[in-house]
């Protein structure tokens, strides 16, 4: 059996171990984590035709750099306009390549992006925790955040030098302005003027960001009655109002359960371009049925699959 | 219109989910109502049903938008509630140990100050609670137990404070917490407990589902370190 290792020389924050995550769960107060850019995700992992709930590593704007110890591997980058460098050589994310033994890869941020997923042709070995090697980041359960020493172990690494070279990045890939939402469940505190601010309004993306969530900036759009509400659950994509009218749409490692109002939710599948964005970047809010929402949700998960198989049956000459 | 117990609203949430609330104010008929639903959705799931979560007065209901829709949904969600209605199975009931011991429990001499009790009399209040688990939530293992007796039902601490030790055994209000992170917390630290929510066993990894009981039972600090 092959192997490949790797030592973290710089982790930056917010550097974990993701896998498709641990759905299921939520009545027991566990959020299913996973990617926070769930089709770079798969898209990392079907560039190297690895099964679509591979565990790879998250990497943050903080960056990465890892030292190839032992071995040899491909590995696919993919996910925003992140910047590797390896042996020398510069490359961007979107991205398949080799490593071996002795060379080093530094990943950092490029023009654009905050997210941006490296998988390997091979198993990367991490803890799981209730099935699962995604990381919830609180608790640190799961596979984990990185620190600078740690080694990670590839098994049954393998190089693919058919898979290797660019990748296209598709344009839905990209930071997404326009967030699709359906109103409430709780828009029912908010007064008219305000609901209809929150649809009409610029806001911008902060770096008040982590797994759990992103902090809007914007205008306030308080709740009417600032009434107490018995704890409920949430999901991901929820937009949650503070008592002093702040938004926070809230992300892969959200609570499951709490008493602020939620004054809209954003679709899934918008969320992955959404988590692209970068503090300052404009987002406005659009409200759509639920019926629009299941329609709109069923077309993009036709393109990203369809752009999937394809990745996974795509071979250089 | 305001929810009730016999007549709850639904509410569609993004492409995925719908609420079905019960009530709006804690109440013990619209969180019955939560875990009668509940139960019959885990009895009877209906195609593409992915998770629901029990709250205090409404339960969140997830459905897989590839295969079903909220229509389809809230129509099998009312069909569970107008077919006979079964009779909740008995609660289990879990036992939970705990430790008062002062190092352990580092406000229990200001709850019995605020509340004008000695010490021992806020230990047997706490121990004579009717504990019975609501819901979780704020982390993994977070679960929320309900039936902390009036004489010790404090408002939460201004200000939370940091890096309380996994295992705490926390008091706000008439809800009772068995932390399982080191976390913050506001509520008010009466004692440690031995006792894993998050319990490792990949058979049951939450010692409570929510609608169980919870008794505690009190251990001394010889105990407590032997039981860690």
């Amino acid at each position: 059996m092959t192997e490949a290792t790797f030592q973290v020389a710089f982790s930056g924050p917010h550097v974990t171990i993701q896998d498709a995550g641990r759905p299921g769960l939520m009545r027991y107060g566990v959020p299913a984590s996973g990617p926070m850019d769930r089709s770079s995700f798969a898209l990392a992992n079907a560039a190297l035709g690895n099964p679509a709930d591979h565990a790879c590593v998250e990497i943050s704007r903080g960056g990465l750099s890892l030292r190839c110890l032992s071995g040899a591997v491909t590995l696919a980058l993919v996910g925003g306009g992140f910047i590797a460098e390896i042996a020398g050589r510069k490359l961007g994310a979107w991205n398949a390549f080799a490593i071996r033994a002795g060379e080093t890869l530094s990943i950092r941020p490029g023009p654009w992006g905050s997210w941006c997923y490296l998988s390997f042709a091979g198993r990367l070995e991490a803890a799981t925790w209730l099935g699962s090697r995604a990381t919830h980041g609180a608790s640190g359960f799961g596979g984990g955040r990185l620190a600078a020493g740690q080694v990670l172990t590839i098994t049954d690494a393998q190089s693919l030098p058919m898979r290797e070279g660019a990748l296209r990045c598709p344009v839905w890939a990209r930071p997404r302005h326009v967030l699709r939402c359906t109103l409430g469940p709780q828009d029912r505190f908010f007064a008219d003027e305000t609901l209809a601010t929150f649809t009409s309004a610029r806001f911008e993306a902060t770096d008040a960001v982590d797994r759990m969530g992103m902090r809007l900036r914007g205008p306030a759009i308080a709740p009417a009655n600032a009434l107490s509400i018995p704890s409920e659950p949430i999901l991901r994509g929820s937009v949650q109002v503070a008592g002093d009218g702040t938004a926070t749409v809230l992300l892969s490692d959200h609570q499951t359960t709490g008493g602020y109002p939620k004054i809209a939710t954003v679709l899934g599948c918008d969320l992955d371009a959404f988590v692209q964005c970068r503090p300052r970047d404009a987002v406005v809010f659009q409200a759509v049925s639920p019926a629009e929402a299941i329609a709109i949700t069923r077309q993009n998960a036709q393109r990203l699959a369809a752009f999937e198989d394809r990745l996974r049956a795509r071979q250089m000459p | 219109m305001q929810p009730t117990p016999s007549a709850p609203i639904f509410r569609p949430i993004a492409e995925r989910a719908v609420l079905v609330e019960f009530g709006t104010t804690l109440d013990h008929a619209a969180h019955d109502a939560v875990l009668r639903l509940d139960q019959a959705l885990a009895a009877q799931p209906f195609a593409g049903f992915r998770e629901a979560v029990p709250a205090f007065v409404n339960l969140l209901v997830e459905f897989d938008p590839a295969t079903t829709d909220h229509t389809t949904t809230i129509a099998h969600l009312r069909s569970l509630l107008t077919a006979k209605a079964t009779t909740r199975p008995q609660p289990a009931l879990r036992e939970v140990l705990v430790c008062y011991d002062a190092e352990l429990a580092s406000d229990l001499a200001t709850v019995a100050t605020q509340t004008g009790l000695t010490p021992q009399a806020v230990i047997n209040a706490h121990l004579a609670g009717d504990y019975a688990v609501f819901m979780y939530g704020f982390a993994p293992g977070y679960a929320y137990l309900g039936g902390v007796p009036e004489a010790i039902r404090l408002d939460r601490k201004p200000a939370p404070v940091r890096n309380i030790p996994a295992g705490s055994v926390i008091i706000a209000g008439a809800q009772c917490l068995v932390t399982t992170l080191l976390m913050p917390t506001g509520w008010w630290i009466i004692g440690r407990s031995p006792t894993r929510i998050l319990t490792d066993d990949p058979a049951r990894p939450f010692l409570f589902d929510v609608g169980d009981k919870v008794r505690f039972r009190r251990i001394g600090r010889a105990e407590y370190e032997a039981a860690l």
